[in-house]
């Protein structure tokens, strides 16, 4: 059969994208949003191939260098790359130079200098990204920062969102847990409010900063704070857990433990009070039986594994939107 | 200062169309096995019509694929002609496999051929059909690479300086051919 009508067929030559680098969502307009989708979309096709490769950066190289650990989002931004024809270098905090005490500039233009075209920068520093990409001719692409900002996770959350309800305008988003610590709500409240989604943010006190989701505070959008999660969650279109992040360390912001499952956890029960076509979302990796249940996280309203899958075509567009126009000056 | 000349009308389109859809079914004595590929933009819905004249001639349904070829164009990373931007991508959509398939590729105009070269990378990677045909509603010659049209809707010889612009309804609201010259402005 013929393939669906040619219903709005957009002739722009060129992509809708302005950027060097990706630091964090708070820089993209609206129309460079629907780029970043448009151009998933088109990776999509690629990764549902039998051979999931096309020469687009053939010649190009990025590198990683993950100062934290990370499996998903490394991995995710390799095969990104392989799958463009990209060539892929991994650098560890650990295994490389780092141990000698060798600066993250240093490191940077040392990378620079060998021919690298991109770097993808995990940092456990806020604002770590920033300061290599002014030092930096090549497109830098911030992995993750501190408790600052997670661009790319956002860019996928809001991409496997809008592939299910069509766009993002409108809907009722909930974040719910450990938000103080947490770049990764900080980057979704950019870019689900800046696509017209209402933000509701759910935590104990302990985990929310101070003046959070006030207007002016921390240069961030304006969110409602609601701690009940029962009221929160109500009518909610999409309901995001975060990981309550015991490897950092912050029982003393949990407190208990108990407590904290008793009063936030996503159980079956509470994802009733949502949308019957709520969308439960975690960045992962999952804390099973602690912010959410193993039923939810299996259950039919989970796109948790979806959001994995998303990342790669995601990065991808990212990728070829930084590196297939023609180089900065 | 751009003079634009008339080279086709909606209805010299619509002729030439059909005479081109004839001489396929002509050449391949049926539209067996047969899958038209529009390249994006307007290769799409010219692959589109001319499947269509065809399914109405043989009396058999034959599918339509678009293919975006802009993960494969040679100039990435390079200097784009249209500026400092990354092509826009167009998902890639084929009803099914092009394996084993006569695939007739439809771009509106030939120019350089790098665009065909890009196309015929990107059917390759998706399998390997029988055999690829390429008809083009426009030939505007200064070819920079070994291709060639196996059926053309109109030679237009042209200067490299000048631009052929195609609108088709699908897109552009109209069907239109006109050539693009620049006008030299008289020395003051």
């Amino acid at each position: 059969m013929a393939i669906d009508a040619p219903q709005a067929i957009s002739t722009a030559a060129s992509a809708a994208w302005r950027q060097a680098h990706l630091l964090d969502v708070d820089d993209l307009t609206p129309p460079e949003f629907e780029t970043v989708f448009r151009t998933a979309d088109a990776m999509q096709e690629i990764l549902s191939r039998e051979i999931k490769r096309v020469p687009t950066l053939r010649g190009k190289t990025l590198a990683t260098l993950f100062y934290e650990p990370s499996t998903r989002t490394r991995v995710s931004f390799e095969l990104a790359a392989k799958a463009l024809g990209a060539d892929v270098v991994n650098l560890t905090a650990s295994s490389s130079s780092v141990t000698k005490g060798e600066s993250l500039i240093d490191t940077v233009r040392t990378l620079q200098a060998l021919g690298v075209d991109a770097v993808a920068i995990r940092h456990p520093q806020a604002g770590a990204p920033y300061v290599a990409a002014r030092h930096l001719h090549c497109a830098v692409i911030n992995a993750g920062d501190g408790w600052h900002a997670h661009p790319t996770q956002a860019l996928l959350d809001l991409y496997t969102v809008r592939q299910h309800r069509g766009g993002i305008r409108g809907l009722k988003v909930v974040i719910v847990g450990d938000i103080l610590h947490s770049r990764v709500a900080r980057s979704d409240l950019w870019g689900f409010s800046a696509l017209g989604a209402h933000v509701v943010l759910c935590a104990p006190p302990t985990l929310l900063p101070r003046r959070f989701g006030e207007h002016e505070a921390w240069g961030l959008p304006p969110a409602e704070v609601e701690p009940r999660l029962e009221r929160a969650i109500e009518d909610a279109d999409v309901v995001m857990a975060l990981r309550v992040q015991t490897e950092r360390q912050h029982t003393a912001y949990v407190g208990n433990l108990r407590d904290y499952i008793r009063l936030y956890q996503i159980s079956t029960a509470r994802l009733r009070l949502a949308r019957p076509n709520v969308l439960l979302m975690h960045p992962g990796p999952t804390n099973e039986g602690v912010e959410l249940t193993a039923e939810v996280a299996q259950g039919a309203q989970s796109v948790i594994q979806e959001q994995a899958a998303n990342g790669v075509a995601v990065r991808m567009a990212l990728l070829y939107l930084l590196l297939a126009g023609e180089a900065a000056p | 200062m751009l003079q634009e000349k008339v080279l086709l009308t909606d209805d010299d389109i619509r002729r030439i169309l059909t005479r081109l859809a004839h001489e396929i079914i002509e050449r391949n004595r049926g539209a067996e096995d047969m899958v038209f590929v529009g390249i994006v933009t307007r290769g799409v819905p010219l692959a589109q019509r001319l499947a269509a004249l065809v399914s109405d001639l043989e009396g058999a349904v034959v599918p339509v694929g678009s293919l975006d070829i802009g993960l494969y164009r040679d100039d990435l990373g390079r200097r784009l002609p249209v500026g400092r931007q990354a092509p826009a991508l167009h998902p890639t959509k084929m009803p099914a496999s092009i394996v084993g398939k006569r695939v007739i590729l439809v771009d509106d105009v030939l120019y350089t051929g790098r665009s065909i070269r890009a196309a015929l990378d990107a059917l390759v990677d998706l399998g390997r059909p029988q055999s690829i045909q390429l008809v083009v509603l426009v030939d505007r010659g200064h070819r920079e690479l070994p291709i060639r049209a196996d059926y053309v809707g109109k030679n237009v010889p042209t200067a490299r300086n000048e631009e052929v612009q195609v609108r088709l309804t699908e897109v552009d609201g109209r069907d239109e051919v006109s050539l693009l010259s620049p006008v030299a402005t008289p020395a003051e």
